[in-house]
């Protein structure tokens, strides 16, 4: 039950051996809960959440202390060393370009996600065939990041321009169109940074419409009378009606956008695995810790990630209190 | 998610008042620019998936000699592609799906059970700690999962379940945790407490009033959770690349991801290879799409 399951057969038996053991783990702590049935709260209160306490103890708590606390040993994680994988970070050539990278998507991609979301929410609100419309948007946002990858991937490919080769990406061929040269999109830096990121933007900015455009209906309808009665043209109506009403779902899906695009590793991980200067704090994690072997810098990339998503996280759980009250 | 205005419900005078409101907005709709607008940007947002989508269907020759666009004055059709992704000896997709299955599934039942006896806990007992502990699983939920990956892969290795599924259901089930309890908890709040008074009076118990008064009302949130989290899991290549190396556990991101870093211009394979692992997360999508939208929203700090 505990082994690497290698057939078909094994493996189904073995994923509902996981589920009836987790059931059966419930169920025992129903059945004594039970006997305590009329009791103090506290002793059945306990037994619900021993699980749950265990699991995030084991899970989450101490793998987060110990890798702090990695942070500070050398690639083996044999000899303390301080502080020198922070600086590392911070001041080395290659990790100054992630810095970089990891700064222009956390910039980029909430900012013009929200943008081209709230723009297109607003085009179609009230249009015909609004669901269908919004449906082809929001897409994006429920496939993986690896297969979006594989999709955009096919867009920017490249031909070398001679004899004739035609190409087979739709950007490249775009260009030809207009009489210029082939690009070598996903290798020249740092253009190709921008191509990945709009590849974030282009997922995430279904998740902007479908919040923005929920929040656009519920402004009062009299609001939006009362402004056109006014004379208010589409201009004002947007930035002194529409803005200041959903000022709130605004700040909650650019923070919650930019937390994600913190986080990017499977874009970058498929696309380029990280070369040509595309690198970012995230995948860098992923390749110092398991290609590099340097568990210190490794855990130190962890833990400045940790240290980045805190302050927006924070803001945004404020944020979404705050437009909940 | 649209909003109809019902018109039956307001009084006559106020129905011209709404119908001139609608047309006008109507009117400012349908200003050519603003259509055009919209349709630059849905056909934007739609063309990538397209073009890959009519490549997965063109033979291998023709996709790497000409551009997908060309199939419309050269219409070609093949199903090869989608033969070759699931030929045992060579890609194999069919027991990456069947990976895929076996690490969601679990992942998804074990912390909604989990977290609904938790959620029942906090939100209807009382107990020293209670708001301490509530805060403290809350506020995991900033935790990034890489700050736990390499802890977890060592403590795995020691207690002998390595290379295992449930190095996976583990993992994912201890991530979800904390969001999943956070949204069962308000949901639960919700429930007036007269409902659950009177079961008590009756003599319920806390399993009884769970199974029987609790959990009916709980299936939105339950579904909510459950679709975000399917997905989530169904789709994550981190946590998988990390724990399940081995192709007899790695799920269909990790061979897709595989196969376009190792075969990056086998654009047949590569083509086939991402419909097939989208096709999953698009129905349910399509299927679920409000239960989905509100998990989204509930979970939008996970991770």
């Amino acid at each position: 039950m505990f082994t690497t399951a290698s057939t078909t057969t094994d493996k189904i038996v073995q994923m509902f051996a996981a589920i009836l053991l987790f059931a059966a783990v419930v169920g025992l702590i129903l059945f004594i809960a039970g006997r305590f049935a009329g009791k103090r709260d506290r002793t059945v209160a306990y037994l619900y959440l021993a699980p749950v306490v265990l699991m995030l103890s084991v899970g989450l708590l101490y793998p987060g202390v110990r890798t702090i606390y990695e942070s500070f040993f050398n690639a083996a994680g044999d000899a303390f060393i301080g502080i020198d994988n922070y600086k590392t970070i911070f001041t080395d050539s290659e990790q100054l370009v992630v810095l970089r990278n990891t700064a222009l998507w956390v910039l980029l991609t909430p900012f013009v996600a929200t943008a081209v979301g709230m723009l297109y929410a607003i085009l179609v609100d009230k249009a015909k065939g609004e669901a269908f419309a919004k449906a082809l948007i929001f897409l994006p946002m429920s496939i993986s990041f690896v297969a979006a990858s594989v999709i955009w991937k096919f867009m920017y490919e490249y031909r070398p321009d001679q004899g004739n080769v035609k190409q087979i990406g739709l950007v490249n061929q775009v260009i030809v169109w207009f009489g210029g040269e082939p690009v070598q999109l996903l290798i020249d830096s740092p253009l190709n940074t921008f191509l990945l990121i709009l590849v974030m933007i282009w997922i995430q900015a279904g998740f902007a419409m479908t919040v923005l455009s929920a929040a656009i209906k519920a402004i009062p309808d009299d609001i939006i009378e009362a402004a056109r009665l006014d004379g208010v043209g589409p201009w004002g109506m947007f930035r002194f009606v529409t803005l200041p009403a959903i000022r709130p779902a605004v700040i909650v899906v650019l923070t919650t956008i930019a937390i994600g695009t913190l986080k990017v590793f499977d874009i970058v991980q498929t696309m380029t695995g990280g070369r040509f200067d595309t690198s970012v704090i995230a995948n860098e994690f992923y390749s110092q810790s398991f290609r590099s072997a340097n568990q210190g810098l490794g855990a130190a990339l962890a833990v400045v990630l940790f240290v980045l998503v805190i302050p927006i996280v924070v803001y945004n759980i404020r944020q979404l209190r705050r437009s909940e009250a | 998610m649209t909003t109809a205005t019902p018109l039956t419900t307001t009084p006559p005078i106020a129905v011209d008042k709404k119908e001139s409101t609608a047309s006008k907005a109507k009117k400012k709709l349908t200003s050519p620019w603003a259509s055009l607008a919209a349709i630059v940007i849905a056909v934007l947002w739609t063309l990538p998936t397209f073009g890959l989508l009519i490549s997965s269907f063109r033979p291998e020759r023709a996709i790497k000699t000409t551009g997908w666009w060309t199939w419309f004055s050269d219409p070609t059709f093949t199903l090869e592609n989608y033969q070759s992704v699931f030929d045992p000896d060579a890609i194999n997709l069919a027991d990456f799906f069947l990976n895929s299955v076996v690490i969601t599934l679990p992942a998804v039942i074990i912390p909604l059970c989990l977290a609904s006896l938790a959620a029942y806990a906090f939100a209807w007992m009382k107990f020293p700690g209670k708001n301490v502990l509530f805060i403290a699983i809350f506020a995991l939920q900033i935790v990034p999962i890489q700050v736990t990956l390499i802890p977890l892969l060592t403590l795995y290795v020691d207690l002998g379940i390595a290379n295992t599924f449930w190095t996976l259901w583990l993992s994912h089930s201890a991530f979800a945790l904390p969001l999943a309890i956070y949204i069962l908890h308000n949901f639960i709040k919700e429930v007036p407490s007269s409902l659950i008074e009177a079961a008590r009076m009756d003599g319920a118990g806390h399993v009884a009033i769970f199974f029987r008064v609790l959990l009916p009302l709980l299936t939105p949130a339950l579904a909510a959770f459950g679709i975000f989290q399917f997905l989530w899991v169904w789709n994550d290549l981190l946590v998988s690349l990390t724990f399940a190396g081995s192709p007899e556990i790695s799920p269909i991101t990790v061979q897709l991801s595989n196969l376009s870093g190792t075969r990056g211009t086998a654009w047949h394979l590569l083509s086939a290879g991402a419909f097939v692992s989208i096709i999953v997360p698009v129905t349910v999508f399509l299927l679920l799409q409000r239960y989905f939208v509100r998990g989204l929203l509930a979970g939008s700090v996970k991770g």
